[in-house]
This record gives C-alpha cells, sequence and structure tokens, in this order.
C-alpha cells in the first residue's frame, strides 16, 4: 500500500508464477479451470479503527490528548506493548501449532492496542509510537509488574492472561464511555478483542483445571505466581482520580468487584481457589518497575537504538 | 477411525484387500489404474479416497509433509526477530507473517493427513531427523535485512515453486496450496518493502541490506531443487501432474524476475553471469554450490541441530498440555453421557 | 454436538471446518484441524479460518462423523441423472424465445 509504484512494478510481467499480487487470478489464468483453482473462501481486510488512523488524527491535530489523557493512554499502551512482547515469544513454541496461532492473535490485538494507545499518547508532544516504544528508558515506562511477568510455562502464560483479559475487559468497556472521544474509540475497538481473550483463558483454566493432575498442579501453580501482582491493577492514584472527576476514566478501585465476580465464576468451575498470596507492593505507574522489564526492553529496543533516527 | 473421512482416507478403499481374492484386487487394481490414467489424461482431480498407485501416494505424501515442515521450522528464523522488529509495524507485520507460517504447516499437514498418515506420525518423523524439510531454513538469519531477503527472495521462490502447485493433480493438495498462496501474496511484499527501506536508509542499513540479499541469493535459487538432469523423481512427477514445470525452468524464471526487482531496490545480485538467452528467451544464471546444498541436507548446515532442537523442545513442553486437553474432553464426553443415560 | 472419543494418549482428533462467508450463503469447506473438543475446535477454526475475515459463522464437524459415498461407485451411484435431460429447462427448446417464460 505504501510503495504501489514499485509494486506494481515488480508484479507487471505476465509470468504466471510472478504474480503474488493477485495470486488467485494469475492461478486460475493459468489452469483454465477457475472453479477448480478458486478457494473455498475470500477475504478481506475489513474495517476498524486502526493505530494508523490513531496517528493521522493526531498529526492532523484532530486527536489532541490532555496531559492526564496522554499519561493514561502511556499506562495502557505499555501494558499492552510488554504483554505482546511476551506473548509473541509464544509463536513457533506454544504447545500445539493450533494454539501457535490463537496466542499469535491475541498477541497481535494487544500489539494494536499499545499502537493506539502510544499514538495518542505521543499527541502530546509530538513523539510517535516508535518513538515511546523504542526511546524511553525503563523508568519513563508506566507498566505494572503483572504485564512484565516472564511467560513461565503454559499455565503461567495461561494465569497471566485471564487475570489481564477480565481486567481489561471491564477497563475498556467503561472506557469505551469515555469523554475523550479518541480514548473511546480505541477502548470500543478493544473491548470486543479483549472478549475473545477472556474467553479463550477461561476454557484452557477450565481445561488445565480439570484435565491430568499434573495440569491441574500446573494451573495451581501458575495462579500462584500471577496473583500477587493482581492488586495493583485495581489501585488508585491522583491521576485516576482526576480522569474519574473529568468523566475520561474510571477509578480502576471501581473494576474490582466485576472482576471479582467474574473470575470467580470460572475459578469455581474450575474449582480453584483464589490463591492467598501477599500483594507486591508495585509502582510501574510511577516507573518503578519489576526486575523482569530491563530485560524486556533490552532485546525490544536494541536494533532500533542502534540506528537511532533511522526508518525501517 | 478418523481416516474414514471426507479429508481422509483408509489406507485400503473398502473392502479391505486382504478380504478380497487375488483376482478380485488385480482386477480392483486395473480398474483403479485406468481410473486413475483417465483423469491424469484429463488433467482432472485425483481425491483421497479415489484409487491411486502405491508410488503416487508415497511421493505425494513424502512432498506434502516436507512442506508441511519447511512451514513449520521455517517460522523459526523469523520468529527469532520478533522480539527485536525496529519498528511497531515492523513487529505485527512480522507477528502475522509467522503466524501464516503456522498456519500453513497446518493447512498442508491436513493435505498430508488425507493420505492417511496422521499429524503426530508426520511430527515425530521431522524430530527425530527422519523427514527432510526445505534446507535453505538452515541456514541462520543473522541481521534485520534478512527478514527482507527471506521475505523477498525465499518467499519468492516459493511462491513461484506454489502457484502451479494449486493445479498439483491431488485435490488437497491444490486446495492447501490456493489458501497459501492467497495468504502469501502480503509476505513478499512485506520483504521487498523491508529491503526497500533500508537501501533508501543510512549507508549502513543499505550494506545490511545489500549483505543480506548476497547471503541469500545461492539458497533461494536452490530452493528450486537439484538441477533437472541431478532431479531423478521430477519426470515421473510432472507425468503425474503433481509438478507442472521442472526445477530449472522455474529458477530460470525466477532469476528473471529477480533481475527486475532487484533493480528497484537499488541493489545488486551476487552473481555476475545472469543473462537473458536471447536464443532459448530464457534467463540464465552462474554456478551454484551444489556440494553445499547435499551438506546442508545431509545435516552439516549452521542451523540443522538448532532447528530440530528448538521443535522438540516446542513439543515436549507442549505435552502436557495436549494430554491435560485430552484429558479434560474425555471426562466432558463421560459426564455428557451419563447424564444422557440417566435422562 | 458430541465430541469424538480422543485418540491414544494425546492426540487430538480432526474437526473437519465450515465457514460461511457472509449472510445469506450456505457453509463452505473450508479445511480442518485438530482439537480436544468441539468448543476449542469452534475458537481454533476461529483463529485459523476467519483471521482475513472471511466468515461470519462457522461450524465443525468430527470428522468421523462424516460419512461419505463410496469412491469405488462413481459409475453407478451418479449414472442415473446423465441423460435425464427433461430435467432442465434448456431442453424445452421449443418455448424459447417467449416472454417471461
Amino acid at each position: 500500500m505504501s510503495t504501489p509504484e514499485t509494486t506494481t512494478d515488480t508484479a507487471a510481467p505476465a509470468e504466471e508464477a510472478a504474480g503474488h499480487g493477485d495470486l488467485t487470478v494469475g492461478v486460475q489464468g493459468a489452469s483454465g479451470t477457475g472453479e477448480a483453482t478458486a478457494s473455498a473462501t475470500r477475504i478481506t481486510p475489513g474495517n476498524a479503527l486502526r493505530p494508523e488512523d490513531i496517528a493521522l488524527a493526531v498529526s492532523r491535530g484532530t486527536a489532541k490528548p490532555s496531559e492526564d489523557a496522554a499519561e493514561l493512554a502511556l499506562r495502557l499502551g505499555d501494558d499492552a506493548l510488554i504483554l505482546a512482547q511476551r506473548l509473541g515469544h509464544w509463536i513457533s513454541r506454544a504447545p500445539e501449532l493450533e494454539e501457535d496461532i490463537a496466542l499469535g492473535n491475541i498477541a497481535l490485538d494487544q500489539l494494536g492496542h499499545a499502537r493506539s494507545f502510544l499514538s495518542y499518547a505521543g499527541g502530546l508532544d509530538g513523539r510517535s509510537e516508535d518513538d515511546l516504544a523504542y526511546f524511553r528508558r525503563e523508568h519513563e515506562f508506566r507498566s505494572v509488574s503483572l504485564f512484565e511477568q516472564p511467560n513461565g510455562d503454559f499455565a503461567v502464560t495461561i494465569a497471566r492472561q485471564f487475570v489481564v483479559s477480565y481486567y481489561q475487559f471491564e477497563l475498556y468497556r467503561r472506557l469505551a464511555d469515555s469523554t475523550d472521544a479518541t480514548l473511546a474509540g480505541i477502548a470500543a475497538k478493544a473491548v470486543k478483542e479483549v472478549d475473545y481473550h477472556r474467553d479463550h483463558s477461561a476454557q484452557w483454566v477450565l481445561r488445565l483445571a480439570h484435565g491430568t493432575d499434573e495440569s491441574r498442579a500446573r494451573m495451581i501453580h501458575g495462579f500462584q505466581v500471577i496473583w500477587p501482582y493482581v492488586e495493583e491493577l485495581f489501585r488508585d492514584d491522583e491521576l485516576t482520580g482526576r480522569l474519574s472527576a473529568a468523566g475520561v476514566a474510571v477509578q480502576p478501585s471501581s473494576l474490582r468487584a466485576d472482576f471479582d465476580r467474574l473470575t470467580g465464576e470460572v475459578l469455581a468451575e474450575a474449582e480453584l481457589e483464589v490463591p492467598q498470596v501477599q500483594p507486591a507492593p508495585g509502582g510501574g505507574r510511577r516507573g518503578l518497575h519489576s526486575e523482569h522489564l530491563g530485560y524486556v526492553l533490552a532485546e525490544m529496543q536494541v536494533l532500533a537504538r542502534e540506528f537511532p533516527g533511522a526508518s525501517w | 477411525m478418523a481416516s474414514q473421512t471426507l479429508q481422509s482416507v483408509p489406507a485400503e478403499p473398502s473392502p479391505a484387500r486382504h478380504e478380497m481374492s487375488p483376482e478380485d484386487a488385480a482386477r480392483r487394481d486395473a480398474e483403479g489404474q485406468a481410473y486413475f490414467d483417465k483423469v491424469m489424461a484429463e488433467d482432472s482431480r485425483i481425491e483421497p479416497r479415489d484409487w491411486m498407485p502405491p508410488a503416487y501416494r508415497k511421493t505425494l505424501l513424502r512432498q506434502i509433509s516436507q512442506h508441511a515442515h519447511s512451514e513449520i521450522i521455517g517460522m523459526q528464523p523469523e520468529a527469532n526477530w520478533i522480539s527485536r522488529a525496529p519498528s511497531l509495524k515492523r513487529k505485527a507485520i512480522l507477528m502475522a507473517k509467522v503466524q501464516d507460517e503456522a498456519g500453513h504447516g497446518l493447512y498442508l499437514y491436513s493435505a498430508a493427513e488425507t493420505l492417511g498418515q496422521p499429524r503426530d506420525a508426520m511430527m515425530q518423523d521431522l524430530m527425530s531427523g527422519k523427514a527432510k524439510y526445505s534446507s535453505i531454513f538452515n541456514y541462520p538469519a543473522r541481521t534485520w535485512a534478512d527478514m527482507g531477503a527471506i521475505g523477498w527472495m525465499v518467499d519468492g521462490a516459493a511462491i513461484a515453486n506454489q502457484v502451479p502447485l494449486c493445479r498439483a493433480s491431488f485435490g488437497p493438495y491444490g486446495r492447501a496450496m490456493v489458501r497459501v498462496c492467497k495468504e502469501e501474496s502480503f509476505h513478499q511484499r512485506q520483504g521487498f518493502e523491508i529491503l526497500l527501506e533500508l537501501s533508501h536508509g543510512t549507508p549502513e542499513q543499505k550494506q545490511m541490506a545489500q549483505d543480506a540479499v548476497n547471503r541469500w541469493y545461492a539458497p533461494a535459487l536452490m530452493m528450486f531443487g537439484p538441477p533437472d538432469d541431478d532431479s531423478p523423481n521430477s519426470k515421473q512427477s510432472m507425468a503425474w501432474n503433481i509438478k507442472r514445470f521442472s526445477n530449472d525452468e522455474l529458477r530460470n524464471r525466477f532469476v528473471g524476475m529477480m533481475m527486475e526487482q532487484v533493480k528497484v531496490l537499488g541493489l545488486t545480485l551476487p552473481d555476475k553471469d545472469i543473462r537473458f538467452n536471447e536464443e532459448t528467451k530464457k534467463w540464465e544464471h552462474g554456478p551454484l554450490d551444489w556440494e553445499e546444498f547435499h551438506e546442508v541436507i545431509a545435516g552439516r548446515g549452521q542451523c540443522n541441530a538448532q532447528r530440530l532442537e528448538r521443535r522438540r523442545e516446542a513439543h515436549q513442553n507442549g505435552a502436557w498440555v495436549r494430554e491435560a486437553a485430552a484429558a479434560y474432553a474425555k471426562k466432558q464426553a463421560r459426564k455428557q453421557a451419563e447424564k444422557e443415560t440417566a435422562a | 454436538m458430541t465430541t469424538p472419543e480422543p485418540h491414544a494418549g494425546n492426540v487430538w482428533p480432526i474437526w473437519e471446518v465450515f465457514v460461511r462467508s457472509s449472510r445469506g450463503l450456505s457453509h463452505v469447506h473450508a479445511g480442518s484441524l485438530h482439537a480436544p473438543d468441539a468448543a476449542m475446535a469452534l475458537r481454533n477454526a476461529r483463529d485459523l479460518y476467519t483471521r482475513r475475515n472471511e466468515g461470519v459463522s462457522i461450524w465443525v464437524v468430527p470428522a468421523d462423523a462424516i460419512a461419505s459415498s463410496d469412491p469405488d461407485a462413481k459409475g453407478a451411484f451418479f449414472e442415473s441423472p446423465q441423460g435425464k435431460d427433461y430435467r432442465h429447462a434448456t431442453y424445452y427448446t421449443k418455448s424459447e424465445g417467449v416472454k417471461h417464460l
């Protein structure tokens, strides 16, 4: 899409094998039996709010965040970005090929949300999503500990995803009514995707909890490992107080009851207890991160920082 | 048995061969062969439960499963760069691409399963080193530019190979390839655009792009397989309408395309002997190091051991998850049955 | 939907996937996949076969549950309709050219 002249040039020769543009046309032309080589289903790019649309609105000045809204966008963008970075690791390593694809879809959804939020956050001072992702230092990130937790085994990943998606669902559901139209738009798209993430993780919680003795032990362990970081998700602070007063976003603490109720239903069906663990103090919203984040950023940022200012 | 189905095929049509008298079996084979020959002559399609010559089945099973393995192993060199992609847009594109490759592996395994071989058995053959996959994936992806070169050249060569396979005489293979080709149309373009960005970037970026093109050029050309006079199985595959063009034919055509496209990139191909032969109207290229090709196939490539170990690790680490889900399904089915008998 | 008995050990059974590409059209066979049960088969089908907006509805069917006609009977099984042209409008040539017929 961005370089139509070059791609048309290269696709132009009439060799049927060259047709990487619309292959089905090339294929049918070559065989003469259109029916036999037509695909059973049709693909389309769809129609939804994309990160590029946010970036465009920001650059045109039609979307401009308040200082507080930008800080919120940074928080939510960083959460989603770090989680996408974590989940991306599973692609080519999942328990079964079908799950490579499922986790890939969730990672791509999260990355999309991250790009939208970061593009909007950057609207405050003209920084791009990539400036924010690749050229901030660790203490400038605003992610909370839960999202930074290592993948562990599949059960830990599922436990983390379960908590994340039930939290994000309640968060985005309300943010879709924000007085900030851009945040509302991003959240309205995201909440539908996160709804599926809830379902995916709940299905796995049930299967692992009621599967074999080993899987049950691992699932219990997964929740033990993850649960100390639940508390931080629902902590109010000065920023959320101001955002709540302005109708931009609700207080995180107000999400807790629904989160507890809905996760509780799944845990009950899985015959699992809510882990009795002490909450970790956290501090990511103020730039005080888990020890894990530094490694995540080192890997994510290494290439971009080797070539500052370069275009990719 | 899942092999009695729409997609899948029993190793023997019913009644099973061992239940038939030798005369009946011979008559069945003769009738089957006649029908098979007619399908080939009409350039029609063979479907899983049709009679087919054992060698045809074997060839297809080998080719389709190797193709599937190549997609699955081929995820690795690119997956290694997902975490380091230099922009979020590139990260998303690369994730979607590697994810597609898992999907393509799945489509192909499904096609192979219709020949009566379970996916699990194919996976075992891959992990034990018994089954082969495209040797290109045993080369390391050293820099970000390799993501461009792999997309442009490796996927380009794969597409050149795959488009004719959409018309392969075995229905499930052709249908899988149609889906794969449709989805891959973005893979080559994104690779091309990575290289285009790099070659218009800083001198270091351009050098990175040229270096990647230099390293991937020969392995990409070798993806089409050995030269025609050294490719004993090609002729039979063409007679069976599996292959539509010879290795050299496809390779030469590919070289011609690369020559045009590399100009747009502002880069060069590391081959001084590329020329268009006015007499044969075909592109020609310089000599390729087939000894290296055979070395890598024999397992002595840079990454052979690493790639297989990574696949084995993922499979083994996932065993308890697969078991858990299977056990859960069994328990649920039992509960359901109890409910039904109680009602 | 009954779930087929999983195969020995941890191998998940095969499911056939049918996708309705838009409202008003019938479901079409898109391909197959492995899943432990129907619920996961549907989700895997969603992730695998509709990630480019290919569908608005999905069916999954245990591959075991599909009965198919015998390939060896292709002659006998499908012979009867051959030659019965009178089932097709094109057979009735005398009425050709008559409006609204």
